[in-house]
């Protein structure tokens, strides 16, 4: 089902052009600029393949291309990501029956074919980290590349609807989806930057003092960016629990159900339970709401709510219980989620019998945590740490964002989970570094960076930034600057 | 409660029962457990399930996250579609 009305958003403006899809032969509508697996959902259909060795159904679970959850075959070809391939008029979309071989008929595409892209800075990630730093580092004299898996720039910011804490004039009270929009379009205006949608980085590489990103664009072309130094701004990625059941097709990231509602209209759920009282899962319970969703309960095995207490009041005065020190045993259902059985935890973290409650939902939202988006880095050769208070594995890096590898630098979620003003601050710290590295850009720019980095340090300054703090502490390698 | 149906690796199908049963046999080394397994070989290079098999080990053991090495992360670190690179990088070993 999709949404017509919704208080903040008009997706009645911002559909395309009605066009026919065929899944597993059955035609189906959808519209131009949705992806595979939205309009999928929006037609009902939860599962996208079924697994090899187990035959069990999958379906989506990120929505954003980083779990491979939502594998289908497109005009024949498989291991497609449905969720960040635009539909086109006319295709058709089977389930994929675990791995599949490509048809004899179907030539992929040979290195020597690779187009070749050249700039200063390559920058992988269009998010608030990456389109700030791409916009920085034009500003600071280099000509820069910027790549997006995403078929939309904005990364996360896309799909938040409600307006932004925090202290820094600029963008406090306004809306996420307001903050990607003012980020994209000053992006887009730069002459010195080109933009690359739809591209997936799959690998980082070195050649003398070049940098190479090996990525493939809409699924078929091979492309190789070449540039001085590289900034990977690439996000985050939504955690996964241990239950019975948890492939279930149903059970999704609470990112996916805000990418599903807030940014192609599709109704994600009609009950839904929530699993995590973090703000994450505090605001997706609201905006829930706001689409026409009934959220049963919030689950926390916590004894207390995560998220800021204003949050938690709004959500409880809209008669959202929330269970703390509750988990969540199994999901039941056949094809897909049918139910949800929760249980209360003891002392040790133990389900207590007999406190077993059902809920009748068609959708789990895991709002468990983010993790750092590392994948390249590592590749790359970057040393990595395990960092609790940046909520996993991160890299090593210096002041400036500069990882161990010179010339390679990290901004944003990828570099620690924090939030969206930290990551453009991040991101213009990186982008100016890398700009300098590159040689493009004067040491006057030096300052811009001093100045940002002191902003940096004044909006952590607060409780939940001094944690944050620590974990950077433990990460940085040469002077720390505070 | 059905252990088998609690799903660690989405990609190669493997639950928190077969992780365990191999720890329990004495094998706790997380590249060992991949290749008996294939854990983290799937099209997501593993960024689902490593987390909750490194959770696994630290748990079982009583070893820190921190002292579990990470397995190495391969080309492409993205599923590609059209078998592209297959020959040239094939991650499987
Ligand atoms: C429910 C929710 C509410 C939030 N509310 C707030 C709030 O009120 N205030 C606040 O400050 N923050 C908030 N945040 C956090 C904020 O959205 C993130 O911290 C921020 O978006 C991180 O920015 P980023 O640029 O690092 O990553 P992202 O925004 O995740 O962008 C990363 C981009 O990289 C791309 N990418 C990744 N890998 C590749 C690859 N291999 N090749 C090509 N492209 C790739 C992705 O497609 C994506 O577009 C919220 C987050 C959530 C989930
Ligand atoms: S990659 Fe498509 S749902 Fe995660
Ligand atoms: S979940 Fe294990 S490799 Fe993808």
């Amino acid at each position: 089902m999709r949404l017509n009305e919704h208080p903040i958003l008009n997706f009645q403006k911002r559909r395309g052009k009605k066009i026919k899809i065929y899944f597993e032969g059955q035609p189906l509508d959808a519209y131009e600029g949705e992806t595979i697996a939205m309009a999928l959902h929006a037609a009902g259909i939860r599962v996208l393949s079924y697994s090899g060795e187990k035959h069990r159904p999958r379906g989506l679970f990120c929505a954003i291309g980083k779990c491979s959850s939502c594998l289908v075959k497109v005009n024949g070809i498989p291991n497609v990501r449905s969720c960040i391939t635009l539909v086109e008029d006319g295709m058709r979309i089977e389930r994929q029956q675990g791995k599949e071989e490509i048809p004899k008929t179907v030539k992929p595409p040979q290195w020597k074919d690779a187009i070749k892209v050249e700039g200063d800075v390559v920058i992988i990630g269009g998010g608030p980290a990456g389109l700030m730093a791409a916009i920085n580092a034009a500003k600071a004299g280099a000509k820069v590349v910027l790549i997006d898996e995403n078929p939309m720039l904005g990364g996360q910011l896309v799909k938040q609807t409600h307006k932004f804490f925090g202290k820094r004039e600029q963008f406090a009270g306004v809306r996420g989806v307001k903050i990607a929009e003012i980020l994209i379009e000053q992006a887009e205006k730069n002459e010195n930057i080109e933009l690359y949608t739809e591209t997936s980085a799959i690998g980082i590489f070195q050649e003398n003092d070049r940098k190479l990103v090996v990525a493939i664009r809409k699924n078929k072309e091979l492309v190789e960016f070449w540039g001085k130094a590289i900034v990977v701004a690439t996000g985050a990625m939504e955690k996964m629990i241990p239950f019975e059941n948890n492939d279930l097709p149903g059970i999704y990231g609470a990112g996916a159900i805000q990418t599903l509602m807030n940014t192609y209209g599709v109704k994600p759920a009609d009950r839904v339970l929530i699993v995590g009282a973090g703000n994450v899962g505090l605001i997706l319970a609201y905006q829930l709401l706001q689409a026409g969703v009934e959220v049963k309960a919030i689950i926390e095995a916590m004894p207390k709510v995560g998220g800021y207490f204003v949050h938690a009041a709004k959500v409880r005065r809209l008669g959202i219980p929330i269970l703390t020190r509750h988990t969540i045993l199994r999901a039941e259902g056949k094809e897909k989620v049918e139910r949800a059985i929760v249980a209360q935890l003891d002392e040790n973290w133990k389900p207590i019998p007999g406190t077993e409650k059902v809920f009748d939902v068609d959708v789990i939202a895991l709002a468990v945590g983010l993790r750092p988006s590392i994948e390249l880095l590592h590749q790359a050769g970057c040393q990595i740490a395990y960092i609790r208070e940046l909520s996993g594995h991160v890299v090593r890096r210096d002041a400036r964002m500069e990882t161990t590898i010179k010339g390679i630098f990290v901004a944003g979620d990828a570099a620690g989970i924090e939030e969206a003003t930290t990551a453009m601050l991040e991101g213009k710290i990186a982008g100016i570094s890398a700009a300098l590295y590159s040689g493009k850009s004067n040491i006057s720019w030096l300052k811009e960076i001093e100045k940002t980095q002191k902003e940096l340090t004044e909006f952590r300054s607060g409780p939940f930034g001094k944690h944050v703090l620590e974990g950077i502490k433990k990460v940085m390698v040469g002077e720390i600057n505070e | 409660m059905s252990e088998k149906d609690i799903i660690i690796c989405r990609c190669n199908d493997v639950t928190q029962k077969e992780i365990e049963d191999l720890i329990d046999q004495g094998i706790t080394d997380i590249e060992e457990i991949k290749r008996l397994t294939r854990i983290g070989m799937g099209p997501c290079q593993g960024r689902t399930c490593i987390p909750l098999v490194m959770r696994i080990i630290a748990r079982k053991t009583g070893k820190k996250i921190e002292e579990i090495p990470v397995p190495a992360t391969r080309v492409p670190t993205r599923p590609v579609p059209m078998g592209v690179l297959a020959g040239a990088m094939n991650n499987e070993e």
